[in-house]
């Protein structure tokens, strides 16, 4: 059942950015994956508080929820670090040497996919098709899509992200 | 109806059902699992497929599946092609390469319909050689037991505990070959109807947790047609024994009154059988206070000397005793000295058996309840009250949105698509209740009133029905809404109307009455449920005679007027308030106490015989709808115990006008005794088959499946010599594995089980049609038919509801967990069931800086008790509840004022479970 | 110079076409006209002549999908939903990046066309949440739009209003699929829901919804304006107008071409992919996305319209090509997309579930050199149980398997090799470029 006593946990932003969604559809449970994606934008990740105050948000069950959040592959449910990279392991990257570069990129970090660097900058995760195919190998960081992996150098690449930040 | 073509054969089906139904009923075996009769099709296991052929020129086919295909006059389908059987081979093949083969260890083991179908598509062999999928499992509380591993994913439990039973805390969590059926974390389900998670999983994933801990092989179990007994609503059930020991209580398939489900409290209540407070030896008080055991014989000895001829005796029956031994009871003591010994519902009781027998209006069955197109609930948290109703009422809310379905031609069977287009749509569900309730959810309308004011609206209601004059000084708002409801009420096709005695209050039910009448004269098929506390209110109200009161009881004891006074099955303290109870105790000189568990009422009694409880003995109880239904018992040794009306019988022995009934040696005589005498109960006969009910090659019904093991070995331990097969003169069953398993009457089937179906999905197997009515008939026999028009009855507005100038007016609240006497003594419910709760709305909460679980002192008249605080936002102004049935609060009365005081430093629930793990409050 | 409709406006340098420089294009002059010249059920009649089929991988026809939309009081009450499938997510499929990110105002031109030909009171984008640039672009546009007066009420004094919101997924292959995309928008699990009811009658929310391909609805705008016949004329072969083709793989330049319906496929493989790379050899091709069957060298000359293309054994799907050399194991290739589908199985029914898994396992038994004769007789057996039509609740699985069972057509050899040569030898030849 919805604990309205785990609302405060969201921030007033937050709770203004869902209320704005709800009131766009019919109903409230409808914004569910529009509401972990702000909360998420915010934190970075879904905690379990997160998930229950966002249940009660919206008056269903964190379990009602959880189903959603679960199943879906953007939505994170652990910590992630500052950035989160995804590495496209599908077939045209695949073609182009994705596996290559992901194990250079994976030496670099000294993590593998699910995993995040020691320093907290970076968790990895395999994405599907990016959708850039003819500019494969590519991943995101962040927002950013950087693309033709093969041809470049990761490292200069993540302190130019860096920077960028 | 329409006709079809299986492998070369037509058969005639009904039209618009689909095609896994339509093979099912015919007797057909096509495997399957995510397909349940009461939860639709949704075609996620692909398991029920088969081939069809597009007409007579079409040899190659293609593979639908029977569950979402709709049956159309003239269409050819084979079940037998190779194509189709290879698929169904195929497909539990995939399913089982997660599944971790841990079958010896599984408690559902040998009634597993994964284990059946997986025999019936003939996969045998595995072939996928690589890593299983591995899942953690969860506590889910103590009443049911988690094990993910054997999932097959068929998505039945969220169905059923979310759409089917409105549960929110179990989902299908994760996706692809990860999905997860369980809580966002550890902790207890939610859902009252969560133990039906047992019979819906197909595999081991939801086993029933008492069950896991007191193991038996379920082919071991010994059974019989059972009744539940933990609420007047009386589903059939059937208790598993093994050494003597209730082992677990499944679901008996009963179309009009439970049909596939039961509710927590009454599938695991039972438990209370096993409780260590059971009586188990007759005793008699000495004068230190301490019992001193007696033989069966010394007993009988002493009962009869406290009847004897010239003993002035009376007795007070119970409402939780079978028809048989209340009989019995007023048979010895005569009519004008036994009491029914209702409790503090008895007015409300009374006014619901005038409504039953003198309302007008049918009694609404089962599937008359989910048939509702709106339904009216007056006075009653119907889930805490009569869970099952509740769950019945759940489905009846879908039906305009099955409407819609039906509109744009989607079957009703059709689950997801019929869900998907219904979305939120709800058919009217009103409820006056005088506190939030469980089905709030569903309800289209709540308006929370103290009890006059509900009464006060059905009697507005009905008046603006029959174009009456209305009730006076009604709220703007409570106007508005009764002129809404009316033109809904007259729109409607199939009206509900629910009430009963959880209010205390008979003047609800008077209102419910006079309601039922008003639509009832607008529609024929208006159809009444009145609830009821317990499992034989209705019966014993039936029994025709003065019906004493417990006060004229404690009045002719004070008058000098009782030597002896026969307690049956009941404790006082939960009917009179502790003061009368001494009183009474202190004015009769010898008390006789009958009862299956020890209360606190045997410290009252000279004389304490020991009472066969449910599974015990056999006896007959009435519902809530008049529905007379036999029980029979599971366990053969009783020891020293007798039923309660066998123990009344050899009382008689010496009274001197009512020797007749100690002839009364077998239950049919008893039952012939009774329909001679009161002619309304002559149905109760017709209830179930007699004794001498004998199968096509003359033997009795079995109480044990055909693979029943260990029966000659089972005592030899402690003997060698085989044990003779137990003879139970009193029922037509026997304790063997030896008579006919298929054509039984309903009323004598104590399992169900068909070659390769050895789980509860063979019930289709003996349904006339699937999800319709027993091939065996319809166990029972509902004695009470409405006659002559709709009556209002006698009645009276109440007025308008006052809070009270100083304090508070004490409302009656039920709850499933808690309220009743029996079931809270089973370990799982007490785990469960909350402590001593004072109601508060938010607005007192706050005044008296309270908030939940804190403690507060309720004053009454007669004193004080400490209780938890719930917060229910919704309670009327100048109200309280109170839970009634929870052993600190026997001497509350519903109607009191009270008065509260904040109380520092009160233990909460979550403090006193001592190391044990035993509770310390009662 | 051939008509380019759906291309004509991007830039060399990938930079958005903003409200003004799309109007300037002639862009919303045909909203406008349609919007006051033109009724629903004109617009609905003109796409049915245009013989416009999706865009999106199913090439159902747009103008019949419409048509069962119910009009006028027929639909009750409430509103009527049109969502531009924007969830673009099938390997190796690049093609609807393109105009979100630099032209948004044509998909939504197309979107509001569309939406008044169907009443629709509200619209939705739902776009993949990877694609963020898209996003920012879409969402701008859609401002632009409210500020101009082509969305919200009365568009443009013309009487018809409409909504238009931009959803971002959080991330499942699977939202592709229509009524999972509904689900998905409605906040809940996006499993495929049973058909019927179609969406067309009862989707989102229950109402009456159509989805549509972002192409699809691209080419809704110049359908309407430039008339059914101009449009039919666009394609060379048997389907009507033009299509955004692709390549990706080991080809010289991988890119996305808006060429005529019915192009031959050696003309889009060797001139405008320009050819493989050097020292690479053409092996065979998935014409149109992941979940299409390989085709080989021996089809290069056929053209790309969905009957021929269907003859062959394979499907048009997305149109965008990955290509298969001679130095990639087709095995390797092969198990990356079905690892992929098993991943993206929702998980709802069985077959895919279960069976996809177990097909990357026996895939993996192949890479890793330990697969025998019964490996590979029983991978084809789970193939073909797991992607037989109508084995599945959802078309993904059947997809799954199409490149999976093609490749045991084709590169037989290659899986007896990996079983005689317990391993891959593939993976000593390198990958270098």
């Amino acid at each position: 059942m919805t604990d309205l006593d785990v609302i405060p946990t969201l921030s007033p932003e937050e709770i203004a950015e869902i209320e704005h969604e709800v009131a766009l559809i019919p109903r409230r449970d409808s914004a569910a994956i529009d509401a972990l994606m702000i909360v998420q934008r915010h934190r970075g990740w879904v905690s379990d508080s997160s998930l229950k105050a966002i249940a009660a948000l919206l008056e269903m069950s964190p379990e009602e929820l959880d189903g959603i959040a679960t199943f879906y592959n953007l939505i994170y449910r652990q910590p992630v670090g500052e950035q989160v990279i995804l590495f496209c392991d599908s077939v045209s990257c695949w073609l182009r040497n994705g596996d290559g570069v992901k194990e250079k990129l994976s030496e670099l970090l000294g993590i593998d996919y699910g995993q995040t660097t020691a320093d907290g900058r970076y968790t990895l995760i395999p994405v599907p098709c990016l959708g850039a195919c003819d500019r494969a190998p590519v991943m995101m960081v962040g927002d950013d899509l950087h693309t033709h992996l093969d041809d470049c150098d990761l490292a200069s690449l993540l302190t130019c992200e860096a920077n960028h930040d | 109806m329409a006709t079809i073509s299986i492998d070369g054969k037509h058969y005639e089906v009904e039209d618009g059902s689909n095609v896994l139904e339509a093979v099912l009923g015919l007797g057909l075996d096509l495997p399957y699992f995510c397909w349940h009769p009461a939860l639709g099709s949704v075609g996620s296991c692909r398991q029920c497929a088969l081939l069809q052929f597009q007409n007579a020129d079409d040899d190659r086919g293609r593979i639908v599946m029977g569950c979402m295909t709709q049956v159309t006059d003239g269409m050819l389908l084979s079940l037998s092609d190779s194509r189709a059987k290879a698929f169904r081979a195929d497909v539990i093949e995939a399913l089982m390469t997660n599944h971790p083969h841990d079958c010896p260890v599984c408690a559902e083991g040998g009634e597993c319909h994964l284990q059946d179908m997986t025999v019936m598509s003939g996969h045998r062999d595995r072939r996928y050689n690589g890593l299983k999928n591995t899942h953690v499992n969860q506590d889910l509380g103590p009443l049911i037991h988690h094990e993910m591993n054997r999932c097959i994913a068929c998505y039945r439990c969220v169905r059923y505990y979310q759409d089917y039973a409105g549960g929110t805390d179990l989902a299908a969590l994760g996706s692809h070959d990860h999905v997860y059926f369980g809580r966002h974390e550890d902790g207890t389900l939610e859902s009252e109807f969560a133990g039906n998670l047992v019979e819906v999983c197909p595999t081991g994933v939801f086993t029933d947790k008492s069950l896991v801990h007191d193991y038996t092989r379920k082919w071991d179990l010994q059974s019989a047609p059972s009744i539940c007994t933990a609420c007047g609503v009386g589903c059939n059930t059937i208790p598993g024994e093994r050494y003597g020991r209730l082992k677990r209580i499944h679901n008996r398939y009963h179309h009009e009154v439970n049909g596939y489900f039961l509710c927590d409290r009454g599938r695991f209540g039972g438990g209370w059988v096993n409780s260590e407070r059971r009586l188990r030896q007759a005793g008699a008080q000495m004068s230190d206070g301490c019992f001193a055991p007696l033989t069966q014989e010394q007993a009988v000895q002493r009962l009869q000397t406290l009847c004897g001829a010239d003993s002035k005796l009376w007795g007070i029956g119970s409402p939780r005793a079978s028809l048989e031994s209340n009989w019995m009871l007023r048979s010895l003591v005569g009519d004008e000295h036994y009491c029914p010994g209702f409790g503090p519902e008895q007015d409300a009781l009374r006014a619901v058996m005038t409504a039953l027998t003198e309302g007008g209006v049918a009694t609404a069955t089962l599937p008359e309840i989910e048939a509702a197109d709106l339904v009216i609930i007056v006075g009653e948290d119907i889930t805490q009250s009569a869970p099952r109703i509740a769950l019945a009422l759940r489905q009846s809310v879908r039906n305009l949105g099955l409407e819609q379905a039906a509109n744009l031609g989607v079957q009703h069977w059709q689950d997801a698509a019929v869900r998907n287009i219904a979305q939120n749509t709800r058919s009217p569900l009103v409820e006056w209740v005088s506190a939030s309730t469980r089905l709030a959810d569903v309800a289209t309308k709540t308006l929370t009133l103290a009890p006059t004011d509900i009464a006060r609206m059905g009697f507005a209601l009905a008046a603006a029905l029959d174009e009456g004059a209305g009730v006076d000084g009604l709220t703007a708002d409570q106007t508005t809404h009764v002129v809404q409801l009316a033109s809904r009420v007259l729109g409607a096709k199939r009206p509900l109307i629910v009430s009963g005695c959880s209010s205390h209050d008979a003047s609800v039910v008077y209102a419910a009455q006079a309601l039922a009448a008003a639509v009832a004269r607008r529609h024929a098929a208006t159809r009444v449920v009145y609830t009821v506390p317990e499992c034989n209110s209705v019966g014993v109200g039936l029994l025709k005679g003065t019906h004493k009161d417990l006060a004229d009881v404690v009045a002719a004891a004070e008058a000098g007027h009782i030597d002896t006074l026969v307690v049956l099955e009941n404790d006082l303290y939960r009917r009179m308030k502790k003061e009368w109870v001494t009183r009474l105790a202190a004015a009769v000189p010898n008390i006789v106490v009958l009862d299956a568990l020890e209360t606190s009422t045997c410290d009252a009694a000279q004389l304490v015989l020991p009472v066969a409880s449910f599974t015990e003995a056999e006896g007959t109880l009435v519902n809530a709808e008049g529905r007379a239904q036999r029980f029979y018992p599971v366990v053969s040794d009783v020891g020293e115990r007798l039923p309660g009306w066998q123990w009344l019988r050899l009382a008689a022995v010496g009274r001197a006008n009512r020797s007749d009934l100690e002839t009364l040696m077998h239950l049919d005589q008893v039952l012939e005794a009774i329909a001679a005498e009161q002619p309304q109960l002559d149905g109760i006969r017709a209830a179930a088959p007699d004794a001498s009910y004998r199968d096509r090659v003359g033997l009795k019904a079995a109480r044990q499946p055909h693979r029943y093991s260990g029966r000659t070995a089972m005592y030899a331990d402690k003997t060698l010599h085989e044990p003779k097969t137990p003879v139970d003169e009193d029922a037509p069953l026997s304790f063997s594995m030896e008579g006919e398993s298929h054509a039984l009457p309903s009323a004598l089937r104590s399992f169900v089980w068909d070659p390769g179906w050895n789980s509860n999905q063979s019930l289709h197997k003996f349904q006339a049609e699937i999800g319709g009515a027993l091939k065996g008939g319809s166990a029972g026999i509902r004695l009470i038919e409405p006659k002559g028009q709709p009556a209002p009855g006698a009645y009276s507005v109440p007025a308008a509801f006052e809070p009270p100038l100083s304090g508070w007016y004490l409302t009656a609240q039920y709850r499933i967990f808690g309220s009743e006497e029996m079931s809270a003594h089973a370990p799982g419910i007490l785990a469960v069931s909350a402590g001593p709760t004072l109601i508060l709305s938010a607005d007192d909460a706050l005044q008296l800086a309270l908030a939940a679980d804190d403690g507060v002192t309720l004053i009454t008249a007669d004193g004080s008790v400490d209780c938890e605080v719930t917060v229910d936002p919704a309670l009327p102004k100048g109200t309280v509840g109170f839970v009634v049935g929870h052993a600190h609060l026997l001497d509350l009365r519903a109607g009191e004022t009270v008065s509260l005081e904040k109380k520092p430093g009160l233990m909460r629930r979550s403090e006193v479970i001592a190391s044990d793990g035993v509770r310390v409050y009662g | 110079m051939t008509d380019r409709p759906l291309t004509q406006n991007l830039r060399p340098d990938g930079s958005p076409v903003w409200l003004a420089d799309y109007e300037a294009n002639g862009g919303y002059q045909g909203l406008r006209r349609v919007l006051t010249d033109s009724t629903p059920e004109a617009c609905q009649q003109v796409v049915k002549d245009a013989r416009l089929r999706g865009r999106g991988g199913a090439g159902f026809p747009t103008g019949m999908k419409w048509s069962f939309v119910p009009m006028g009081e027929k639909a009750g009450l409430g509103p009527k939903y049109l969502i531009a499938n924007a969830d673009e997510m099938e390997p190796g499929t690049f093609k609807d990046r393109i105009i979100l990110e630099q032209d948004p105002h044509q998909l939504i031109e197309g979107m509001i066309l569309a939406a008044y030909a169907i009443q629709a009171d509200v619209a939705y984008i739902f776009l993949r949440g990877e694609y963020t640039v898209a996003a920012q672009r879409v969402a701008a546009a859609i401002k632009e739009c409210y500020v101009a007066g082509y969305l919200g009420q009365d568009i443009r004094g013309s009487g018809y209003s409409l909504e238009l919101h931009l959803h971002r997924s959080a991330g499942r292959y699977i939202c592709g699929e229509e009524t999972a995309l509904i689900n998905a928008l409605e906040g809940k699990r996006a499993n495929p829901r049973p058909k019927p009811p179609f969406p067309q009658v009862s989707g989102l929310w229950g109402r009456p919804t159509i989805v549509n391909n972002v192409e699809t609805l691209c080419n809704i705008t110049h359908i309407l304006t430039r008339g059914a016949d101009w449009y039919q004329s666009l394609g060379l072969g048997a389907d009507s107008g033009t299509k955004l083709f692709g390549a990706s793989g080991n080809v010289k330049t991988p890119g996305v071409w808006e060429l005529p319906m019915g192009t031959p496929i050696r003309e889009i493989l060797e001139n405008h992919a320009g050819g493989m790379h050097d020292g690479y050899q053409l092996r065979g091709f998935l014409p149109g996305g992941g979940s299409t069957d390989f085709l080989t060298p021996d089809h290069l000359d056929l053209a790309m319209d969905y009957d021929v293309i269907g003859k062959a054994g394979s499907r048009m799907g997305t149109g965008t090509m990955i290509v298969l050399d001679d130095r990639h194991c087709p095995i390797g290739m092969v198990r990356n997309l079905a690892r992929f589908f098993a991943h993206e199985s929702c998980g709802f029914c069985t077959p895919c579930r279960d069976g996809i898994p177990w097909i990357v396992q026996l895939l993996d038994r192949f890479e890793q050199g330990l697969a025998t004769e019964e490996d590979l007789a029983l991978l084809e057996e789970k193939a073909r149980f797991i992607g037989g039509i109508g084995n599945t609740h959802c078309a993904l699985a059947p997809g799954a398997m199409e490149p999976v069972l093609s490749a045991l057509k084709y590169f037989r050899e290659d899986f007896e090799q990996h079983i005689s040569g317990r391993g891959c030898r593939y993976q000593s030849l390198g990958r270098g470029h």
